[in-house]
């Protein structure tokens, strides 16, 4: 019976597995399984969960967790302090890393230890540097006493928005310049070779050529390090003034769950934070999409 | 032997004085030193000597008897590591630190490198789903899902128990592994599965003769890299752990926010330990791969 | 070799000058690079090089990968510094001149076209860069894409285009700015087989439309004798052999510029016996041949020499007389086949021909002994064919 209705219906449907296999499904992508389950349960689910008990606060109707934050200006001043903390760090980096990162993409000698070098604040991470820094920029720590020995006059580093904000830029730095290192080493060498044949002086090879093809790296840094700095936490405490200056984001969020243990007040503002953080990736994906993007080489080889 | 020079004969008996003939040396090449140059890495050298003299600074202290305010300490000594060694938790700390490393980074491997082979050589539909769902947990700091995953762990009863630290630590982690192995993956070329296939390797010969053995480099640096994230991973670890479950940077935070705790010398004994720890991990990720994807291989 | 003596004399009289730095075609009459080194490190890659490009010409840089030949390229467009010697431009010195001063064309051998600009704003480049107004910016860009048949593709990126499109638009791109030399680094070692052939038609045209100086590198000696009038062959940063095709092609100075000749029977030999008249009998394996040395020195009786014969100068006899060898394996080539036989003797040899040769045939060979290139030493083919292996 079924195989006359194939055989009427001209050509047989050829079988499920076929037609899955034909669009790229079959037993490999099993081998994904275990990875997605534990990302969808240990990732995605927690976002989910901590969005529903944002709406479950301990005291007060569904939105009580968002009308406390928002009316507070004390908890909803720290957007503004995160984002004056985490603006400048990011520009600060680029800034200063971009011009780093465009010399060291070719190799020469030495590359490797200032990499190495950089990768050491990434390695220890930021507690370690706060300590650090505790020392070394206290009144009596080397930089003091360094700027005492060249006559220029001694400055207050800790305990205040100066301490965040080289402790975030200490992290920072290094990061945007291994990313914008990897950005620029794709820019090929040779497309600066034709321009100069063509008659670019350096400014304009820097401008016209340069420039144009490192821009999407230079946004991506920017973007990803304004991310990074923005969830500031460590350094807030250990070398800021995290009950003023240094109030940032992260901060109600430790004393709600931490200190308060009220999870869902908590979580409320990790919500508000990860609106912001997308917010940020959105915005640089939409101008990246404005911007050249396809490959930085010349040509084939 | 012969050679039939024409025009090149008579050019050579036209050539300039010796003085002329002088290496020009660096000019008019693409690559002089310009103000633009000397600026750059005048900046990167500040950065750098306020860099290790942070680093320096805690290193110092931890051998420093007394260090007032001047440029060395007024004695050295080792007592600081004697009491670190005994202080109550710290030893404990340190086992921690390692076992949530290896396990994190066991289980990381175990599930990201399969995945990775997967992503990097099939097309299916929903794959860009998958890619982007494996790229938040890293380009997005912990802080934003710390807490959330912390009440999930406490509401599922894990809250402070090593498993919990472990699984926390396996959010950034695995993806980590999965954007690492991608393009491991990718630069083996097809062909050479294609060939084993061919000359008749079932699924698993292929599996064990050809991948594993080609992958086994990039499985290595994986590792490696991750390892040393794991170590170094603070937030996760610290909303999720309790006195016994306390990795060593989440126990070195502890000493440093209690203003009435222990001095910062013998602090400053525990990190070293930490430092000491990490730079191993640095070094011999160096002898494996480029160390920075560990913290870029999310941006491409 | 005596290509490369030292140059010790200083002879020159006229001061160098430099007064002109003007772009675009000045009208220069030779371009010369006078005992050019340049090391990178402590490894040499080019050794005291002398070589003169006169106006409109089409000069071939030849040789394998790792000759210097890309170098002295590089070094002529002033992408890198010279270790030793000097660039002239009639009596101007150029070579601390910055490339973005000398006026020479580029086409590079990855295209190296501008991937964020279109088409025609990569042709308008240089003449961007000497301030050209918008309008004639324009035309001008238009003009050469024309000349490459690409004006339909003004508007697109290069990543849209095909390798052979790309190669194109590199070549209007040089053209654009009128330059009174365009230099070319291997243009077409990117492009498969067929569109090679094509581009190098192209090239030739150009050259031929737009009465241009050209100087062209390249591995291979197919295309450096189709389009060159003039082959400079470099061996090891030193030039081995200068020349018109025909010169160079009939008459390879060594027998390392012979194995980049198609000179495929190549093999060491000793000298049996002195003819007159520059002819020698040399023999290897009992197999006797009367070659033609190309060396002015008297080879002595039992000298090492190396033999060197072209497939297509060996000839299969219609009656089956001369040197008796057996057909191993034979090869269709369409009008010819190629056939690689073995001599009574042993010799391995390969031969072209229009007869009909079956496998396992038995033919007769002969050769003319001014076809039979005799030189002196013995490692030399070995060493060439290494070379050319890299």
């Amino acid at each position: 019976m079924s195989a006359m209705s194939e055989a009427q219906a001209g050509r047989p449907r050829p079988p499920l597995r076929h037609r899955l296999a034909e669009r790229g499904v079959d037993g490999t992508l099993v081998l994904l399984l275990p990875a997605v389950v534990v990302v969808a349960g240990l990732f995605v689910y927690p976002f989910v969960y901590g969005v529903s008990i944002s709406f479950e606060p301990e005291h007060g109707g569904p939105f009580a967790n968002y009308t406390d934050f928002f009316s507070d200006p004390y908890l909803s001043g720290s957007i503004l302090k995160t984002l004056a903390l985490a603006l400048p760090v990011s520009v600060a980096s680029i800034v200063i890393a971009a011009p780093i990162a465009f010399q060291a993409r070719r190799d020469f000698r030495g590359r490797r230890a200032i990499t190495l070098v950089l990768m050491l604040p990434l390695t220890f991470g930021s507690i370690l540097i706060a300590q650090g820094m505790q020392r070394f920029f206290a009144p009596f720590g080397w930089a003091n006493l360094a700027l005492e020995a060249l006559g220029l006059p001694q400055g207050s580093f800790l305990y205040n928005y100066t301490g965040t904000f080289i402790a975030t830029l200490l992290t920072t730095l290094p990061f945007s310049f291994l990313l914008m290192m990897g950005f620029f080493g794709g820019i090929d060498r040779t497309l600066e070779n034709a321009a100069a044949t063509l008659g670019a002086s350096r400014a304009a090879r820097f401008w016209r050529v340069v420039l144009p093809l490192a821009m999407p790296g230079i946004l991506t840094a920017f973007m990803l390090a304004l991310v990074e700095s923005f969830a500031v936490f460590p350094s807030a405490i250990l070398v800021g003034q995290p009950d003023n200056a240094t109030h940032v984001l992260t901060l109600p969020i430790y004393q709600a769950a931490s200190q308060r243990s009220d999870y869902t007040a908590a979580a409320a503002i990790a919500i508000i934070m990860t609106v912001i953080e997308l917010a940020i990736l959105g915005i640089m994906v939409l101008v990246r999409g404005r911007l050249y993007r396809g490959p930085a080489g010349g040509g084939k080889g | 032997m012969t050679a039939t020079t024409t025009s090149l004969a008579s050019a050579r008996s036209r050539d300039g004085a010796p003085g002329l003939r002088g290496a020009p040396g660096l000019r008019g090449t693409l690559s002089r030193v310009t103000l633009t140059a000397v600026i750059t890495w005048f900046a990167a050298l500040c950065f750098v000597v306020v860099l290790l003299g942070v680093f320096v600074s805690v290193l110092v202290t931890s051998f420093a008897t007394h260090w007032g305010g001047t440029w060395w300490p007024d004695g050295l000594t080792l007592d600081w590591y004697r009491q670190a060694i005994d202080t109550p938790g710290l030893a404990r700390s340190i086992v921690t630190t390692f076992e949530v490393g290896l396990a994190v980074v066991a289980l990381a491997l175990l599930f990201g490198v399969p995945a990775g082979y997967v992503l990097a050589r099939r097309q299916f539909p929903g794959k860009s789903a998958v890619m982007l769902v494996m790229l938040l947990p890293v380009i997005l700091p912990p802080m934003t899902y710390a807490v959330q995953l912390a009440a999930m762990m406490y509401r599922i009863g894990l809250g402070g128990s090593l498993l919990a630290v472990i699984l926390v630590n396996l959010v950034p982690t695995l993806p980590l592994v999965i954007l690492i192995t991608v393009p491991f993956v990718e630069q083996i070329s097809p062909d050479i599965e294609s060939a084993a296939k061919v000359f008749g390797a079932g699924h698993l010969q292929l599996f064990g003769r050809v991948l594993v053995p080609l992958l086994v480099p990039g499985v290595v640096a994986a590792g490696i890299l991750s390892l040393v994230r794991v170590l170094g991973s603070f937030e996760l670890t610290f909303f999720v752990s309790s006195a016994d479950t306390q990795t060593l940077v989440v126990t070195i935070f502890g000493k440093l926010s209690d203003p009435g705790g222990v001095s910062a010398s013998l602090t400053a004994a525990m990190t070293v330990f930490y430092m000491v720890i990490a730079l191993i991990g640095l070094a011999v990720s160096l002898r494996f791969s480029n160390p920075a994807q560990a913290f870029t291989g999310a941006a491409r | 070799m005596t290509t490369s003596a030292p140059v010790t004399a200083a002879t020159a009289t006229t001061a160098p000058t430099r007064t002109s730095r003007a772009h675009g075609r000045t009208g220069f009459q030779r371009v010369q690079m006078r005992g050019v080194s340049r090391r990178y490190g402590r490894t040499p890659a080019l050794m005291d090089l002398d070589l003169e490009l006169a106006r409109g010409e089409f000069v071939a840089l030849l040789g394998p990968s790792g000759c210097g030949k890309s170098t002295a390229l590089a070094c002529l467009a002033g992408l890198q510094p010279l270790s030793g010697g000097s660039i002239w431009r009639d009596e101007e010195r150029i070579d601390t001149l910055r490339p973005e001063r000398r006026g020479f064309g580029m086409v590079f051998q990855n295209y190296a076209l501008f991937p964020h600009l279109t088409v025609r704003r990569n042709v308008e480049f240089g003449l961007a860069m000497r301030r050209v107004p918008r309008p004639v910016r324009r035309e001008r860009a238009m003009e050469a894409l024309e000349l490459v048949q690409l004006r339909d593709h003004a508007e697109k990126l290069p990543a849209q285009l095909s390798g052979g499109q790309q190669q194109r638009v590199a070549i209007a791109r040089a053209l654009a700015i009128d330059p009174e030399l365009i230099l070319m680094d291997e243009p077409l070692s990117n492009l498969d087989a067929a569109l090679r052939v094509e581009m190098r038609t192209e090239i030739k045209r150009l050259y031929q439309e737009r009465d241009l100086t050209v100087l062209y590198v390249t591995h291979d000696q197919e295309e450096a004798l189709s389009l060159a009038t003039r082959l400079v062959v470099l061996r090891a940063g030193r030039l081995e052999q200068t020349g018109t095709p025909e010169q160079v092609y009939t008459q390879p100075a060594s027998a390392y510029v012979a194995s980049f000749m198609g000179y495929r029977n190549l093999f060491p030999a000793r000298v049996a016996g002195a003819a007159d008249a520059g002819r020698a009998v040399v023999t290897t394996a009992d197999l006797m041949l009367e070659g033609t040395v190309q060396t002015p020195a008297v080879l002595p009786s039992g000298a090492e020499v190396t033999v060197a014969m072209r497939p297509e100068d060996l000839a299969v006899t219609a009656d089956g007389s001369g040197l008796r060898a057996l057909a191993e394996v034979v090869e269709y080539h369409g009008r010819e086949l190629s056939v690689r036989v073995r001599t009574e003797q042993g010799v391995v040899l390969h031969v072209r021909t229009d007869r009909p040769v079956r496998a396992g045939e038995t033919l007769g060979l002969a050769i003319a002994p001014e076809r039979v290139l005799v030189y002196p030493g013995a490692g030399e083919q070995r060493e060439a064919g290494r070379e050319r292996d890299e």
